[in-house]
């Protein structure tokens, strides 16, 4: 069997993914990324090559996507997360036209093509203000875990407004509530919403879709995808995988490469194969 | 062996080569009248009326390639800190803060590279940051001002009117000149260094056109600024004139050898918006890796749109002068005929996309810049990239981020082309992302 590995090192966590020639998920995995971004590109795949119970050389080609993906010593070649999402998304929901990543320090709205080619993208601006990272922040000062906010939020009846989307200030904007005795679920609607509307702009620059597609580690958050749904008045795609689908376009692309090896005629994207979940 | 993001080419030829030369002369005599003065005015870059002050031998200085100077040599960044200690805003026009931030360095008058001016000519009013920059600079330095108000251009033409205010405009200044210079105007001197600026001009456009070749002998974006300095501030001399006579057969040559500026061109660009001088290379680096090409760019027009037909009239000197300062430069124009320049751009030139890289601290032109990726995007069907940093402050340029963006940009574009069938072997195909990691 050939497999093609996709690595997707982001700001906060790396993540593996192996497909096999028929495109189906082999194994999954996701470490922190730590300090050191050359290691954790290195471990996640050791990891994931151990955890999917086959040798290393098994996996014909590896793409490298995300932010450290330069300092992928196991990448053959680099994808830009971009273009990973959007080949990711397209094989868990091939209906998806638009993607909306939501990672760290990036929040992305992507317009897919019927192929799952990236046909326009729009990014939030050089800081962090409405990303993964300004949740992070919200938990912290709330003395919560990122797992429990998006679960609280939803308990909220009356969302506080906060008053910029700004990660360095979120702090002292939410202590001021604090201290105006507004309950925490409360405030955390309130970030959730201010997320989601700073989000619906950049994916209205590039165009609503009837099908839309949420990815990245704040799509694990459900406070995040009722807050988005509730904005844009429609459901999104969730899939269990959205956590690794930069890994997963990455992977697809490695698979790319594997095929246009063993048929020199073969060209990059062609429509994959039927998704098959382990 | 795999190139990094900082990595950095050498693209220096013959006509960045001549262009330096040319340059240097000018700043040689800046130098000189440090110490040794000699009449001199500064001048904005937009539309100006530098064939005045040569009519009078005074000597010009352009304030914006002062602050281009010194963002490019990577030096802006203490200057700029220095004006915000004195209370401009951090969004406040870079290039103005690095100049002004100069100046009180020390950078302008005796012990300076640049002559303390004899006037302050404001001779572009559509960015009022830039009116209030001549004025502290009249101010710090003790010089007088004139100021030209230029009617900003909301049509497509102006009227009889607005040409005859410009022109009665000039001749305050020319009163001005003589006052300074104690020299008499001279009509037929004026005459002779129009000539001199139509064959400049007349070069440019050529220039210019030859881009529309396959491949393009020159990026008119990031090669076109060796350009910029004889066509903005050296007009109206032979020097500029010739300079353009030896582009013109070097890219000619070119053409016919079949050369390109790369080794291979695979995409055909259109900029909008100036680069980020600090960060000029490696800027440039980010599209070379994908083998883009600028075919055109509006930032090479912001002191004259000459590709498009208009020369100044030896034959009517004042009225061409008025003219060429209202309608014919990108700054003077409204965002509609932005819109036309650029449009023309991309099918004339068979662009492929647009790039806009927009300047966070000038909010007058990158305002409707959204709306502009817009319009090309979805109602022209224009695949357009919109960047973010500044043209002047360091500070605004995340170097991983701009890559990010350009580099999805490009992979979108490449398998667009995969798609329609384009057989390009494995090899190149990775070439994109191979060169660009």
């Amino acid at each position: 069997m050939q497999y093609a590995a996709g690595i997707d090192v982001g700001s906060t966590q790396a993540k593996a993914v192996v497909i096999d020639s028929s495109r189906g998920i082999v194994e999954r995995f996701l470490i922190d990324t730590g300090a050191n971004v050359k290691r954790a590109g290195q471990r996640v795949l050791d990891e994931l090559v151990a955890k999917a119970g086959i040798q290393r050389d098994d996996i014909k080609f590896v793409v490298g996507t995300g932010y450290g993906r330069y300092k992928i010593e196991a990448g053959d070649t680099q994808v830009t997360e971009i273009s990973c999402h959007a080949r990711g998304a397209h094989l868990l929901f091939p209906g998806t036209r638009t993607v909306i990543d939501m990672g760290g320090q990036d929040t992305k709205a992507i317009k897919v093509s019927s192929d799952g080619d990236v046909l326009d993208f729009c990014m939030n601006d050089k800081c962090a203000a409405g990303t993964g990272r300004f949740l992070a922040g919200a938990a912290d000062v709330l003395g919560l875990t990122l797992d429990e906010i998006g679960e609280i939020s939803l308990r909220g009846t009356k969302p506080i407004r906060l008053t910029s989307v700004c990660t360095v200030f979120v702090e002292s904007d939410i202590l001021s509530h604090l201290a105006q005795k507004k309950k925490v679920e409360d405030i955390l609607a309130g970030v959730h919403e201010a997320i989601a509307t700073r989000t619906i702009g950049l994916v209205r620059r590039v165009g609503l879709d009837p099908e839309m597609t949420f990815t990245g580690g704040v799509a694990r958050n459900i406070g995040m995808i009722r807050a988005l749904e509730a904005k844009l008045g429609q459901s999104l795609n969730i899939s269990p995988d959205a956590h690794f689908c930069g890994a997963l376009g990455a992977a697809l692309f490695a698979m790319d490469h594997v095929m246009a090896e063993c048929s020199p005629d073969a060209t990059v994207g062609t429509e994959p194969a039927v998704w098959v979940d382990e | 062996m795999r190139t990094t993001v900082s990595d950095e080419k050498d693209y220096r030829g013959k006509i960045h080569k001549l262009s330096r030369d040319i340059m240097t002369g000018w700043m040689s005599q800046l130098k000189a009248a440090t110490t040794n003065p000699v009449p001199s005015a500064y001048l904005m870059i937009s539309g100006n009326c530098v064939e005045i002050m040569r009519c009078f031998d005074i000597l010009p200085v352009f304030p914006e390639i002062n602050a281009l100077q010194l963002a490019i040599r990577k030096n802006s960044l203490p200057y700029i800190i220095k004006s915000e200690e004195i209370g401009y805003a951090s969004d406040n026009c870079a290039y103005v803060k690095a100049d002004i931030g100069f100046t009180m360095c020390g950078g302008v008058g005796e012990n300076g590279t640049i002559p303390k001016p004899s006037m302050i000519v404001c001779n572009f009013v559509g960015c009022n940051v830039y009116i209030k920059w001549f004025e502290h600079c009249s101010q710090m330095l003790n010089v007088p001002m004139v100021m030209l108000d230029i009617p900003f251009l909301r049509e497509e033409a102006p009227t009889k009117e607005d040409v005859a205010y410009v022109i009665c405009q000039l001749k305050e200044l020319i009163t001005k000149c003589e006052e300074l210079t104690g020299k008499k105007f001279d009509i037929d001197k004026l005459r002779e260094i129009l000539k001199y600026s139509v064959r400049a001009e007349a070069g440019w456009s050529r220039a210019k056109e030859l881009c529309k070749n396959h491949p393009a002998p020159f990026d008119a974006y990031f090669d076109s600024i060796n350009m910029m300095g004889p066509i903005n501030a050296l007009r109206g001399t032979k020097e500029a004139a010739d300079f353009f006579d030896a582009t013109i057969k070097e890219y000619e040559n070119m053409i016919a050898d079949g050369m390109g500026v790369l080794d291979e061109e695979r995409f055909r660009v259109v900029f909008e918006g100036p680069p980020p001088y600090p960060y000029y290379r490696n800027f440039r680096n980010l599209f070379e890796a994908w083998g883009a090409v600028a075919v055109q760019s509006t930032y090479s027009t912001v002191g004259g749109t000459w590709e498009f037909g208009f020369r100044h009239d030896p034959d009517n000197p004042l009225e061409s002068i008025a003219e060429q300062m209202i309608v014919h430069n990108l700054c003077n124009r409204s965002m509609i005929e932005r819109y036309k320049q650029i449009k023309t751009y991309v099918d004339d030139w068979n662009a492929d996309a647009l790039v806009i890289h927009s300047i966070k601290s000038c909010r007058l032109f990158s305002a409707g810049q959204g709306d502009m990726r817009e319009y090309f995007t979805k109602e022209l069907g224009v695949p357009t990239l919109m960047v973010e940093s500044d043209l002047e402050d360091p500070r605004y340029y995340a170097e991983a981020q701009m890559k990010n963006r350009i580099d999805a940009f490009f992979e979108s574009l490449q398998y667009k082309r995969l798609r329609k069938g384009e057989q390009v072997e494995m090899g190149k195909r990775g070439a994109g992302m191979k060169g660009s990691t």
